[in-house]
């Protein structure tokens, strides 16, 4: 089972500014999807409208899997996830945030144990399972808020800014780890990013956006 | 000066000695204030979470109304309720007046909207961003506004915990409508006020000590559940 999802002419206005402005574009094929683009140009507006967190003012999202359409209901949604730019780490431990998906999901606890695990090795953040999300440093925070969000196996992984506010090292890392998708291709990428040479190094597909719509490809 | 100081070493060993009688006065009390926050809760976090969740009509009027009622005078609750439980009030025929049940609804009452509007103000100052990330996470909606609760649990305890110092403290309700009997109704205030009235400071002050060990004992809880709240960890 593979998703894949189609923007059709979205609009979306934001206190009358018409932040995405007839934007379509059809994500296909697995891989990483850079965009790219000025503040304002409708980056996170787009990723937002996508996974399904907000809804456009016209326009629509499709979403295709092995050539039917799924129902768009709660399972849909969790076919996907979107990693936030501000993180949105629970007060926590660091083990429970990464559990948190997987419980919701009914996943029982012996396998919650393993999964969670094993993303805490993979993300390097072993050693501080038992310690507070809120403590973590802001390069720890978002390698938790990625391995929070790939624990729950997503078909589409939407990140908004991985590495925004985060050291040089902690930027090595995600990108290493955006990298080792990109060559698995799974799950799907659709990220943002200002840093032009870091969507060089990490897209299989770029997208510019400018004014609300894709100007290149 | 050496008044006070005997009447203090005379609690103390009152205290020490702790009689049938002094002993069943404070379990009262626990047992009353106990049971009135609890009562207290089972209505207040439900409506908290309502008014934290849900959108409708006159919700910030009721917000208003329950802020108000923050500080209303326990004398004119029990007031109220004395009214509503007397012989030819409208639930006079329940004969709950001068009963531990009648004290258990006066204090459920001041109780109430305590906990309800700092339960309300814990779920609507957690992070819009935890909401958004538990939907990100694939949550139900109803598994959404139990994430935001559970992300404002600190708030919560700490509601839940002045409630119980509002009514362990509390004294004019539980008199008009407990009526202090001996062995029956009589609880910590309520026996501190006759014992003050009677000149007998020594029972006065033991009980003035146990209750102000209890309500150290609470503020202590409160004081180590905000140290492990977000503002403890440095967020």
């Amino acid at each position: 089972m593979r998703l894949s999802l189609s923007a059709l002419e979205i609009r979306k206005k934001y206190n009358g500014i018409e932040v995405l402005r007839g934007l379509s574009y059809s994500f296909a094929k697995n891989g990483v999807y850079v965009l790219t683009g000025p503040n304002g140009s409708g980056k996170s507006t787009l990723l937002r409208i996508c996974a399904l967190l907000e809804t456009p003012d016209s326009g629509r999202v499709e979403f295709s899997s092995e050539g039917s359409i799924p129902a768009r209901d709660i399972s849909l949604r969790r076919r996907m996830t979107l990693v936030l730019p501000k993180g949105g780490l629970f007060n926590d431990t660091v083990f429970n945030n990464v559990a948190y998906g997987l419980r919701l999901r009914g996943i029982n606890k012996k396998k919650i144990r393993e999964i969670a695990g094993s993303q805490l090795e993979s993300y390097g953040l072993k050693d501080k399972a038992r310690q507070n999300a809120l403590t973590l440093s802001s390069g720890e925070a978002q390698r938790l808020a990625m391995a929070r969000a790939t624990a729950i196996a997503p078909e589409i992984l939407f990140l908004d800014e991985p590495t925004a506010s985060v050291d040089r090292r902690n930027c090595g890392i995600i990108e290493e780890i955006i990298l080792g998708m990109k060559d698995r291709g799974s799950p799907m990428v659709i990220m943002t990013t200002h840093d032009m040479k870091q969507a060089e190094r990490l897209a299989d597909v770029r997208l510019a956006l400018e004014d609300g719509v894709i100007v290149a490809c | 000066m050496s008044s006070i100081l005997g009447s203090i070493l005379k609690a103390l060993s009152l205290i020490f000695h702790l009689d049938r009688e002094l002993l069943g006065i404070i379990l009262l009390s626990i047992r009353v204030s106990g049971t009135a926050l609890a009562i207290s809760i089972i209505a207040a976090l439900p409506l908290s979470a309502l008014l934290g969740f849900r959108k409708f009509p006159m919700r910030g009027m009721l917000i208003n109304i329950l802020n108000t009622f923050m500080g209303l005078p326990p004398v004119v609750v029990g007031l109220f309720i004395y009214l509503l439980l007397s012989r030819s009030g409208p639930l006079g025929f329940l004969s709950l007046l001068y009963t531990p049940s009648a004290m258990v609804i006066a204090q459920s009452i001041l109780a109430f909207p305590i906990v309800a509007s700092l339960s309300h103000s814990a779920i609507v100052s957690v992070d819009p961003v935890i909401r958004q990330a538990a939907v990100t996470l694939g949550a139900t909606p109803m598994q959404v506004s139990l994430t935001v609760i559970r992300e404002a649990r600190y708030g919560i305890i700490s509601a839940v915990i002045a409630g119980f110092g509002r009514v362990m403290a509390e004294v004019g309700a539980i008199l008009i409508v407990g009526g202090n009997i001996a062995g029956y109704t009589r609880v910590m205030t309520t026996t501190i006020a006759l014992e003050t009235d009677k000149g007998n400071f020594e029972q006065a002050l033991a009980l003035g000590i146990i209750l102000l060990a209890i309500s150290l004992g609470i503020n202590s809880m409160l004081h180590v559940v905000q140290k492990k709240g977000p503002a403890g960890v440095g967020r």
